[in-house]
């Protein structure tokens, strides 16, 4: 088991370095990063000026090499766009991103779930039609339209939620339905498919002849099992919903993590952007991590293999 | 009993949390929030040179001289008079009843520490052009300080007036270094002379603001009304009209012109489309740096010229308080002249000069643009009936800047605000002075924006930049566009009134 979790770790730490890299090289890509913060009516000799004084006439590999260095040590370097330290910045707005993300995930699993029970109870029926084309429906309704739809109805016509920020709880109502109906048709999918495979199995055959009410079968017995691949995509779902949020803080300016992604990308704030990109990747990668181990852990079959 | 307890917390946490009250715009709060789709991370205007700290830093702090919009006039503001020694020497006169946001009193030595501190490039101001030409500040009496210039620069009092904001002397001291020892003056707690003050900062998402109640008596700018200002970073615009529409925020721009229009027939907001500084035009690749040789005959760039109907882009796309010029600078701009040779809307007369310069088959090339996308593309089908098929490329801004240095853009649709400063200096030299932004380097007009930007004189200035713009025009370096306009939408208590330069002045707005 410990080599197992060992090996995963120098995998996903490789990837890490890989995406880091890969960012650096697209962003300069990207046009000159002392253009963009010198602004649209800057003149030559105030870009050549802002790039000799924030260090963006050093080489490009210089400037790579000295900011991983630093952030091997902890420190993670300077926005200077926002004249701030970048890990200060990025831990100011990591809690609401995390707390659209848990939001989010928590209502597309509360209904992915049941749907996904449901239609294995009645496979192949309208029910399960019904299940399956409610979860469909959130992956194919544009996040962005799906949002502004929202707050038309409950933000401007009904006056039941507020549109923007991040305030109250009320805030976070519609932006984390927009999010979390994203992930609803792969965890249904998932339970849905579970649940038949369990539901079918000799286990629940004697569960049933021995008397027990069809709910205790149903979700102590079957949905118990059925859920834990469930557990695993759920993990990921969840690292998907905070490096998938940029569009959902835009439209409801929630000041998080996915605006000051966009923020960084648009105007080549280079430390930013580095960190986010790591911030981001690490908690991916722990996520898949922990859902690889807890999979092993449940399964002994994976760590065998 | 246990289910009881749970069932009875989460209805008392429910009911806690929704009563809670969310914060609203308006009247009643005396609090205005305006809204744009930037964010304003770092209060401070030399060390954030985004339109919203322009506007903030004309709202938080002064500079030494006012514009009077009405008469186009330089007045003192912080000075209480001023005067040019030589060419390269003014001397201000100070007002002595003005105080700092903090209590502090304002003197020349917070002059000569501003001047000091930015006309210094190590200390890295963004927009360095607003503040390079000054070499030095001397303080002169108790109430007096003089400065001293590089060299002649007539628009100096424009900048005086929009772009050099005083800070109080040692304002920069406390501002904390890096590991690499770069100074962070952006990030000091922000304090000014203005009408409105900074009362919270939150990176991103907001800057509040409150009235100065001890400004200054008497000044130009006149006394704040409004108790509260809040600017808020709202990125989408549909955001931002529901916003409006639901009293979260009084005041929103660049509202897209079906949108504006929209809202207006609502009668749920006032919409007000008023013009800018900001001019769009187009630029030909006349040395055919970018492999695509046709821009280099004149020809084809007069049937570019004929081909685009401007009119019809201001009429339908901008708004009307837009206009179509024909002169590379904005007609507010000192200096600035329409008489210059003009290209009117004639597609036959384009398609005759095509077939003249040996296109009669047409032509195929690459258009370059980064802002609204639907002016570029009304260009584009202007562009296609005569016979030239232009293929836009739409990119980030920075990265088209990028390719323009490089000279691969054949064509390129781009704008230019002149940071506000009602100035030719501010577009045409900066653009036809022989700098890497100028398609053509043409030494007579360089030499005539030479003379124009350094003399004292003003009818010598509108000579040589008349005779510059004719060059420009006639050569067909560029093709001026339009003037931009701007829609406003606001709140029907909020009393405001759009100012031509992009500099919203919040601290004359009322409540009705």
């Amino acid at each position: 088991m410990l080599i197992y979790a060992v090996k995963r770790l120098s995998v996903a730490l490789l990837v890490a370095l890989t995406v880091s890299l890969l960012t650096f090289s697209m962003i300069y890509l990207s046009g000159d990063p002392a253009m963009a913060l010198a602004g649209e009516a800057a003149t030559q000799a105030d870009i050549e000026n802002i790039r000799r004084v924030y260090g963006y006439d050093q080489p490009i590999y210089v400037q790579y090499f000295g900011w991983l260095g630093n952030a091997l040590t902890g420190d993670l370097g300077q926005s200077h766009y926002l004249n701030s330290p970048v890990s200060e910045v990025i831990f100011t707005r990591l809690p609401v991103t995390m707390i659209l993300g848990a939001s989010a995930l928590s209502f597309g699993l509360l209904l992915a779930i049941p749907l996904g029970v449901l239609a294995a109870m009645r496979p192949n029926t309208i029910l399960d039609r019904f299940a399956l084309g409610l979860a469909v429906i959130g992956q194919a309704l544009p996040s962005f339209w799906f949002a502004l739809i929202m707050i038309f109805f409950f933000g401007v016509a009904l006056r039941w939620l507020p549109i923007t920020g991040s305030d109250s709880w009320l805030n976070f109502v519609m932006p984390s339905i927009a999010l979390g109906y994203y992930i609803t048709p792969a965890v249904m999918r998932l339970t849905r498919a579970g649940m038949i495979e369990v539901l079918s199995s000799d286990y629940i055959r004697t569960a049933r002849a021995k008397g027990l009410r069809p709910s205790v079968v149903l979700f102590k017995h079957a949905l118990r099992n059925a859920i834990i691949p469930v557990v695993s995509l759920a993990a990921v779902q969840f690292g998907f919903m905070l490096g998938g949020s940029i569009v959902i803080e835009t439209i409801f300016a929630i000041n998080g993590l996915g605006q000051l992604a966009w923020e960084s990308i648009l105007r080549a704030d280079l430390p930013m952007m580095q960190a986010i990109v790591l911030v981001l990747s690490c908690i991916y990668i722990i996520l898949t991590l922990v859902a690889d181990i807890l999979n092993a852990f449940l399964d002994p079959r994976i760590r065998v293999s | 009993m246990f289910r009881k307890v749970l069932a009875s917390t989460a209805l008392a946490a429910a009911v806690t949390l929704a009563v809670q009250p969310v914060a609203h715009a308006g009247k009643a709060n005396d609090e205005l929030v305006w809204s744009t789709n930037r964010e304003a991370t770092v209060a401070d205007p030399y060390y954030n040179n985004t339109r919203e700290l322009v506007i903030i830093g004309n709202t938080v702090w002064d500079g030494l001289l006012f514009r009077d919009l009405k008469t186009g006039e330089f007045v003192p503001l912080l000075a209480k008079s001023y005067k040019w020694i030589d060419n390269l020497t003014i001397d201000f006169e100070l007002r002595d009843d003005v105080k700092f946001h903090d209590g502090s009193s304002f003197g020349p030595e917070d002059v000569v520490y501003t001047v000091k501190h930015v006309s210094n490039k190590d200390n890295g101001v963004l927009t360095f052009k607003n503040v390079s030409w000054m070499k030095d500040a001397e303080k002169t009496g108790a109430n007096s300080v003089r400065i001293h210039l590089h060299e002649p620069f007539p628009a100096a009092l424009a900048y005086f007036a929009q772009a050099v904001f005083v800070m109080p002397e040692g304002h920069y001291d406390s501002a904390a270094s890096t590991a690499d020892g770069k100074k962070q003056y952006g990030a000091v707690a922000p304090v000014g002379t203005g009408p409105y003050k900074i009362t919270n900062v939150v990176a991103g998402d907001r800057i509040e603001m409150v009235k100065n109640d001890n400004y200054m008596k008497n000044g130009p700018k006149g006394q704040p009304s409004i108790g509260k200002l809040t600017f808020r970073t709202l990125k989408e615009m549909n955001t931002q009209i529901a916003e409006l529409l639901t009293g979260g925020v009084d005041w929103i721009w660049d509202v897209p012109k079906d949108q504006a229009e929209k809202l207006k027939d609502s009668g749920r907001a006032t919409v007000t489309n008023a013009k800018t500084m900001r001019v769009s035009y187009i630029a030909f690749d006349v040395d055919g740096d970018s492999g695509e040789p046709a821009f280099k005959n004149k020809k084809v760039r007069e049937a570019v010229a004929h081909a685009i109907n401007r009119q019809s882009i201001v009429e339908n796309l901008v708004g009307p308080a837009s206009v179509v010029i024909d002169s590379a600078c904005h007609p507010d701009q000192f200096g600035c002249t329409q008489d210059v040779k003009k290209w009117d809307y004639d597609p036959a007369k384009a398609k005759a000069l095509l077939k003249e310069a040996g296109y009669e088959k047409g032509l195929t090339t690459d258009i370059y643009a980064y802002r609204q996308r639907e002016f570029t593309e009304a260009v584009i089908g202007d562009l296609a009936n005569v016979g030239i098929q232009a293929n836009l490329k739409f990119m980030q801004y920075r990265a088209l800047r990028d390719l323009v240095w490089k000279g691969t853009t054949p064509l390129h649709q781009m704008t230019w605000g002149s940071n506000s400063i009602p100035d030719v200096s501010a577009i045409t030299s900066h653009f036809f002075a022989g700098g890497r932004d100028d398609p053509a380097k043409d030494p007579k007009v360089a030499a005539a924006l030479k003379i124009a930007d350094t003399s004292v004189d003003p009818e010598v200035r509108k000579a040589k930049y008349k005779e510059a713009l004719g060059i420009i025009s006639s050569e067909l370096y560029w093709l001026p566009m339009f003037t931009y306009a701007k829609y406003y939408a606001y709140g029907s208590e909020v009393d405001f009134t759009p100012t031509p330069d992009e500099i919203p002045r919040f601290y004359t707005a009322k409540w009705k």
